[in-house]
């Protein structure tokens, strides 16, 4: 099994539905339009299956690249078909296939137009995210992550909702304008080093003028995509418009792309530029945790204080990240985990109201919990995860997250903690008004509980969110050796440059 | 001095493609308006024949007619580009001359021997051949320009072109002679030679090789030299247009090139701060006044004017990965280029051209496959990988990064940022608005062919990306290795 190429595979079978729908779904019977949906929802299940053989071939013990594959693609210029996996990225995969056949069902009665396009641009998404993960060559990396930008644009823009176009081209500008900045310093890595191969750029020593420039070209680009304060007012439009299983995506796993890129180039290839400006992230991530946090208290449309606090959330992952110790980066890995699953649930919950009263205005709702108990109590347990009850997924990330973040300089845990209680404010007081109160409207009261096909897709993110929160070891373990093995070299490549700088002051 | 006979193996393609071109005059004449459609088809192959002879060719590099005539890799890479793009086009005119009623034998044929003085012009040697062989091509295109004779548009487009055209060509004429009074020939080996050794050269060649590269500019298009662009695009009929757009381009970047880098390649950093500013000007302009345009003629004009200044981004860092960027771009760019108006020349509306980008509106529902298409080619245009725009775009940038012109390759991806916000349009249009109207079915199975093989092409170009990367390496190795 080991010696198949898994990564490969894994990535591109979602292109196999793809052309199977293309080649045996013609028409718009409603029958062709089901051999769509359940062609789309077996193709991503067995990807899910696929991926999880990724877990089981993957050795924790082993801090580096393992599943590695490697194919000649443009020699001459040293690009080369380079996959594989560590502990940083290979949970990252899996969190990717898993939303994906929730995603396929929960779109199942609520996308009606054009069900093959949709169905076609989810199953390509999936192929890039997978492959965005997997991706060790740098042209690789960018052509995943930017590929998944048409998907996307079309997702949002089509099946979006009111407003649809405007967010459409707002999410697509602003994340091209970042990345085409990164695009940049990938080129100019790639003089300095003479390859696009990421372990050989990881290896490479930049002199630091040229890092401080690389950072801010990679930052520019990840941050946007995380989405870091100011440059995260692309994600409430996108989010509010796009589609339930849009939102999931794009909160689920699209925002942890530029985590993942902090921590696989900014942090391990330019050490001394994350040093230099490691206060700016954190001054940027407790504004977005404090601020945003403040805005989505005020919001009035229930998706957009759930993509408010994703910045929120994000901001402690970025806090976590710099604190460059193994408890901030592994509380950052994991509450990106817990965030992609807990924010995509929620956006799930709001999805599940939608589609029965098709409005997202959170004055139109209150006292569901009496004619929808099964989907109050998904709804708090999910609104409990995002707030970081102990017990729930939650927890984990953001206590780990504090720790490493008190270690490395306690007045950003302190005001970083003021989260904790703005967060449960704003979650606990959507909570309240949706679902509390009294049951007096009477469209709402005629909403119906959740469906057998709604419970199958709750079931599995709670079953989660609970697995993370009581035994989070089983994925702290994959971490642990890859995120030592960061820390390592970074402190020893700064320490070596230390080291030159003191020398060169001494011979003067 | 005293050959006798000069050595016509290098020029057989362009011999061939002479005789051929008389060959079907002369046929047409004879068999008249009605034998059109097997004037276009032997006109077709007579290109294609002369591709493989093109390719025959082997690799090194050879000087032939006193000097007047070059053949090496790069022009090899280049003629074939030229040839095949003059190849489509004539099979896009093909039927839409016949459903527009103006089919006429001549069309064909002046496509002919344009792309015959389009050969001329990349294997120039001299600017005397360099003359003669843009003379050829411009005048060809001046008549095709007005070939609708009875459209006000269409005839406006061809005098506008040719007014113009001419007060380009004696700008170049008026260079070239500055460049022989200073420096005493019009050989590109000789001036090369001239400066090789370091010497400064006298301000008079310098103000000559400005004017020579004015008019060039004019020719492809670039900013300051644009305005004559989007008008010529709007009115003449669209495959002249599709034409336009893709094999003369081709011809002006492979002759600006050799131009720049084989006679005065040593004055690289007199004329590279001109490249420089062009380019920058060609971007942005190509960017931002593409935006508020509403007819898609004129958008692609605009498109145009910005892919120039794209390619400009390789030919300013003057080095072999410069050409190299600069000869992919242009491969790439002549594919999405015949693409579009592929699918442009499908816009009808029961039974009358149309041309306005609303018009578009709904595509994806009315014919998926159309809008498919011409959502890749957007999406090519605009550099998003994993189409060919973005490998074409990487590769000018990667020549920028490495001659570490910084400033000029973060414009570069800023406006391209900008310019993506035009594409993303139509496919807005096509994809998020309501349909209005279908278009008329075309049976037109070149079209289709076209538009499936472009498309194709276009979207998976990143699978075997190689052999078009080498070629194109090695075609810039040429120019350097003389």
């Amino acid at each position: 099994m080991a010696s198949w190429p898994l990564l490969s595979f894994t990535t591109f079978l979602p292109l196999a539905g793809v052309a199977l729908i293309l080649l045996f779904c013609r028409g718009n019977t409603p029958d062709v339009v089901r051999n769509v949906r359940y062609v789309a929802l077996w193709t991503t299940v067995i990807t899910f299956v696929l991926s999880l053989f990724i877990w089981f071939n993957f050795d924790p013990r082993n801090p580096g690249y393992q599943l590695v594959e490697k194919a000649e693609w443009i020699p001459e210029f040293g690009i080369s078909y380079h996959m594989g996996v560590d502990g940083i990225s290979m949970l990252f995969v899996i969190l990717s296939t898993f939303l994906m056949p929730l995603c396929i069902l929960s779109s199942w009665e609520a996308v009606q137009t054009r069900v093959k396009e949709y169905m076609i641009a989810f199953l390509v998404l999936e192929t890039l995210m997978v492959g965005m993960f997997c991706a060790l060559d740098f042209v690789l990396f960018y052509m995943f992550f930017e590929g998944v930008l048409i998907p996307m644009f079309l997702i949002i823009g089509v099946w979006g909702g009111a407003r649809r176009v405007y967010a459409a081209f707002k999410f697509f500008l602003y994340t091209l304008l970042g990345s085409v900045l990164m695009l940049l310093a990938i080129l100019a890595m790639y003089f300095a080093a003479g390859t696009t191969d990421i372990p050989t750029i990881t290896a490479t020593h930049f002199p630091r003028n040229m890092q401080l420039w690389l950072w801010l070209a990679f930052f520019a680009s990840f941050a946007v995509k995380v989405p870091m304060w100011p440059v995260h007012t692309w994600l409430p439009d996108a989010h509010v418009e796009a589609p339930t299983a849009g939102s999931v995506i794009l909160a689920g796993v699209l925002l942890k792309m530029g985590g993942y890129g902090f921590l696989r180039f900014n942090i391990p290839m330019l050490p001394e530029a994350t040093e230099y400006f490691a206060p700016m992230v954190y001054a940027l991530s407790i504004v977005a945790v404090i601020y945003t946090s403040l805005v989505a208290l005020a919001q009035e449309d229930m998706k957009k204080l759930i993509a408010y606090s994703s910045v929120a959330h994000m901001g402690f992952v970025t806090i976590g990240m710099f604190a460059l110790n193994q408890q901030g980066i592994e509380g950052s890995i994991f509450t990106m985990l817990s965030h992609g699953i807990v924010s995509g649930a929620l956006f799930l919950c709001v999805g599940v109201v939608y589609d029965r009263l098709h409005t997202r205005e959170i004055a139109r709702y209150g006292g569901l919990v009496k004619n929808m108990p099964k989907y109050a109590v998904v709804f708090l347990f999910m609104t409990m995860a995002s707030v970081g009850l102990p017990g729930t997924s939650g927890f984990v990330g953001e206590f780990l997250v504090l720790l490493g973040a008190f270690r490395d300089n306690t007045w950003v845990a302190f005001l970083a903690a003021t989260g904790l209680i703005l967060g449960p404010a704003y979650a606990l007081w959507l909570f309240r008004r949706v679902v509390y109160g009294k049951l007096v409207k009477a469209d709402v009261r005629a909403m119906f509980d959740l469906n057998t096909r709604e419970v199958a897709i709750f079931l599995p993110l709670i079953v989660v969110v609970l697995w993370m929160g009581v035994y989070p070891n089983s994925f702290l373990n994959v971490t642990s050796a890859s995120v030592g093995q960061l820390i390592q070299t970074y402190q020893t490549k700064l320490a070596a440059a230390q080291g030159g700088a003191d020398v060169s002051v001494a011979a003067r | 001095m005293t050959a006798v006979f000069p050595d016509i193996w290098p020029a057989l393609p362009e011999i061939f493609l002479a005789c051929a071109g008389m060959a079907l005059l002369l046929i047409g004449v004879f068999r008249g308006d009605g034998f059109t459609r097997p004037i276009g088809y032997m006109t077709m192959v007579a290109l294609l024949l002369a591709a493989i002879l093109t390719m025959g060719y082997g690799t090194g590099r050879v000087v032939t007619f006193n000097g007047l005539f070059v053949m090496d890799a790069f022009g090899v890479f280049m003629k074939v580009l030229i040839l095949v793009a003059a190849s489509l086009s004539v099979l896009l005119a093909l039927g839409f001359n016949e459903r527009e009623k103006m089919a006429r034998f001549e069309f064909p044929v002046l496509m002919l021997f344009a792309t015959l003085g389009m050969l001329m012009m990349v294997s120039a040697n001299d600017l005397i051949s360099l003359y003669v062989g843009l003379e050829t091509q411009s005048l060809a295109l001046y008549v095709i320009a007005a070939f609708r004779r009875d459209s006000a548009k269409s005839s406006e487009a061809g005098l506008k072109y040719f007014v113009l055209g001419s007060l380009s060509s004696g700008m170049l004429l008026y260079g070239a002679s500055m460049v022989y009074g200073f420096a005493g020939t019009t050989s590109f080996d000789k001036i090369a030679a001239l400066f090789a050794g370091g010497a400064h050269p006298s301000v008079g060649v310098i103000i000559g090789l400005v004017f020579v590269a004015a008019g060039l500019a004019f020719k492809i298009s670039a900013v300051p030299f644009h305005m004559w662009t989007p008008d010529v695009y709007e009115g003449a009929p669209t495959p002249v247009t599709a034409f336009f757009a893709a094999a003369p381009k081709v011809a002006a970047i492979a002759l600006f090139t050799r131009l720049l880098i084989e006679p005065f390649g040593h004055l690289a950093h007199q004329w590279q701060q001109i490249i420089i500013v062009s380019s920058i000007l060609s971007m942005s302009l190509g960017a931002f006044a593409a935006i508020t345009q509403s007819n898609i003629k004129r958008l692609m004009a605009y498109s145009s004017i910005g892919h120039v200044g794209y390619a400009l981004v390789g030919l300013a860092s003057g080095t072999q990965e410069g050409v190299r960027g600069v000869l992919i771009y242009m491969a790439v760019y002549i594919v999405m280029n015949i693409g579009t108006f592929a699918v442009i020349l499908c816009m009808k509306q029961q039974g009358r051209m149309v041309e306005e980008i609303k018009d578009l509106a709904g595509l994806s529902r009315t014919n998926p496959l159309l809008a498919g298409a011409m959502a890749v080619f957007m999406f090519s245009m605009a550099g998003i990988p994993p189409m060919a725009g973005f490998f074409s775009k990487l590769y000018v940038f990667l020549a920028a990064i490495e001659a570490q012109l910084y400033t000029l390759a973060v414009i570069g991806v800023l406006t391209s940022v900008v310019g993506a916000y035009y594409y993303l349009r139509i496919i807005k249009i096509m994809y998020f608005d309501e349909p209005v109207e279908a278009f008329d079915k075309i049976g037109d199975d070149g079209m289709t062919g076209i538009l499936i093989a472009t498309g194709l092409f276009t979207l998976l170009f990143f699978v075997v990306p190689a052999p078009i990367l080498n070629y194109a390496a090695a075609a810039a190795a040429s120019l350097f290795a003389g």
